[in-house]
């Protein structure tokens, strides 16, 4: 990162005469430390952003095989992705996936954080507990629920034959295979989701909802023209986060194929992250997995867009 | 809590909420406290309709066969985990104090336009985008299958310098840095003895968010390291490959694998409910 000293402007009051060199010392101490103590963030930065980003770029415009020959194929792996069956599939799984569990778990989590914001005893004991999935590892959810969604003794399918529903192969199928995923992800986050939401609502002054409720408001009413509206830049906050890490999803469909990148027999659970991880680290294809990637950008960015108009729509018009 | 003064029971929970409540927290901690189970059962077990809900008496047993599998290299990934884990987080909280001292209480040219690059970017999922070149990289630099390969990306921590200049921010007074520089105290040492135990607290925060980060990181090891030296997310993944009919051993593997973090959950539960809360409310 480029250091321009000489024009860093001298806001602080001169230091103590104190002979010529100290004075010296001091003032560079004044106008290089602000730099020297952000440099170690951007020379990471350097390395392990703008350097791998870039790169992948590069990448993305060559054709690797096996034998290590490289062959520029100019925007030809974009060209190749877009009519690949196969990452079409990973696209409509990610989505898919990703509203599947997304749309369920803000509502629940709105829901709980209401409740959360109660009167309570034991407030911290309650906050602690919705909040300990989030320390479990990604990797022993995964099994776990794997375990809990077996076809022959899951504990899934025998409180589903309660109801005289038959077995249901989880993995095997599409839909029911993204449902089982999509609760992964829930578990995992709608206690966190609930605990944020829960410090945007307790920003909203408490004297709004005394004078609506003297007006006659109903609590319903309530929680739709005050609390959301006021939620807004907490939703925000959420959906995104919701965005980049549903749009990237990995460790949970794949420890659900007992850690293989295929996701399922017909690839009816394979994310776009895994089919960037099996183009690239397991058909060692380079230049179509880095492409891959570029487009799973577009789609976060697309996807977030998405969502900022949506979460601008719910609060802006109220 | 304060008392409301408006509407009577405005903020009084309903029976509603409590069984609400009720019904989150055993969703929340079922799956732990079944991974128990069959952690402690046979396979036999494991694979029984309807299926056991109370432990059995082979946790011991279990756990010895996880670690003793010479396979599976579990003890090496708790290891390795825990060195990683643990040089990230100290490396991170570090970077990210100094920076976030700098971006929120000095003056320099530049400021704004620097940490909204630091804004941006911590939006792009470099774990994702940036895969194949890390790899290359490493692999050019002769470090897969070292813990330096896996360590060094995540050196890279946007989301730290974020949070630790709004902390330092609220935590140290303007007033208190322009004192100790009027007093002829250097930079350095303005941030050793006027920053530093002031903002304690949210190294503490994102500490333990760093650390559980890493414990729980499983696609870039799992690309750049080897079975044979795996962390311990790779690991039980290996006897999930391996092993996938021994349910009890994977489980215990599992279980083996949380107790760290659930320690470190009981241990600072209210630091990180506070750091989880004040986090949102200024992002």
């Amino acid at each position: 990162m480029s250091l321009h000293l000489e024009k860093a402007p001298l806001r602080v009051a001169a230091p103590p005469p104190q002979g010529n060199g100290r004075r010296w010392r001091s003032v560079l101490d004044i106008r290089a430390m602000p730099y020297v103590l952000i440099s170690p963030y951007f020379v990471l930065f350097a390395f392990f952003g703008l350097f791998p980003l870039a790169f992948t770029l590069w990448y993305s415009l060559y054709d690797y095989d096996l034998a290590g020959t490289t062959e520029w194929a100019g925007l030809g792996n974009y060209v190749q992705l877009l009519a690949d069956d196969d990452f079409w599939n990973a696209v409509v799984n990610t989505v898919g996936i990703f509203l599947l569990a997304t749309i369920p778990q803000l509502l629940l989590a709105l829901l709980l954080a209401n409740a959360l914001n109660k009167r309570l005893r034991l407030r911290l004991t309650i906050r602690m507990s919705v909040l300990l999935p989030l320390v479990t590892s990604v990797v022993a959810v995964a099994v776990v629920f794997t375990q809990l969604y077996a076809r022959d003794w899951g504990l899934v399918n025998w409180v589903l034959s309660w109801f005289g529903v038959d077995p249901i192969n989880w993995r095997a199928e599409r839909l029911p295979s993204w449902l089982a995923i999509a609760t992964m992800v829930d578990w995992r986050w709608t206690g966190y989701n609930a605990i944020i939401f829960l410090a945007g609502m307790q920003t909203i002054p408490r004297d709004l909802y005394e004078a609506a409720s003297i007006d006659g408001a109903s609590r319903r009413r309530q929680f739709w023209q005050i609390t959301l509206p006021m939620l807004r830049p907490t939703l925000i906050f959420v959906v995104l986060n919701s965005t980049i890490g549903g749009l990237t999803l990995f460790a949970e469909p794949t420890t659900f194929y007992n850690g293989n990148v295929d996701g399922g027999s017909q690839g009816q659970f394979q994310t776009v992250a895994m089919f960037i991880v099996k183009q690239g680290f397991r058909e060692f294809d380079y230049g179509y997995a880095a492409a891959a990637a570029w487009l799973l950008f577009l789609l976060i960015l697309l996807g977030a867009l998405i969502n900022f108009l949506f979460v601008r729509r719910i609060g802006g018009t109220r | 809590m304060t008392g409301s003064t408006g509407g009577p029971g405005l903020w009084n929970a309903t029976v509603m909420t409590k069984v609400m409540l009720a019904v989150a927290i055993v969703l929340s901690a079922f799956p732990l406290y079944w991974m128990l189970v069959i952690a402690s059962r046979t396979n036999d077990d494991a694979v029984e309709v309807p299926p056991p809900f109370l432990p059995g008496g082979n946790l011991g047993d279990n756990i010895q066969a996880v670690l003793a599998n010479e396979d599976a290299h579990f003890m090496t990934g708790l290891i390795n985990s825990f060195t990683v884990a643990t040089v990230v987080t100290v490396s991170v909280v570090l970077i990210s104090t100094l920076a976030g001292f700098s971006f929120s209480r000095l003056h320099f040219r530049g400021r704004r336009l620097l940490l909204l690059t630091i804004l941006l970017t911590m939006m792009v999922p470099l774990q994702q985008m940036g895969v194949v070149p890390l790899y290359r990289l490493m692999v050019d630099l002769g470090w897969t299958g070292t813990l330096t390969a896996v360590i060094l990306p995540y050196l890279l921590n946007g989301f730290g310098v974020f949070l630790m200049t709004q902390y330092t921010e609220q935590a140290v007074p303007n007033e208190l840095v322009e004192a100790a520089r009027v007093d002829g105290a250097s930079t350095m040492r303005i941030w050793w003895s006027v920053v530093l135990p002031a903002v304690r607290p949210g190294m503490a925060v994102l500490g333990i968010n760093t650390f559980m980060l890493l414990w729980n990181d499983y696609m870039w090891p799992m690309i750049v390291l080897t079975p044979d030296n795996p962390t311990v997310q790779i690991a039980i993944q290996a006897l999930n490959e391996r092993f996938s009919t021994n349910y009890v051993l994977i489980f215990a593997g599992t279980a083996l694998s949380i107790i760290p973090l659930i320690i470190v959950f009981i241990a600072f539960g209210r630091q990180i409910v506070g750091g989880i809360m004040e986090g949102a409310v200024k992002a």
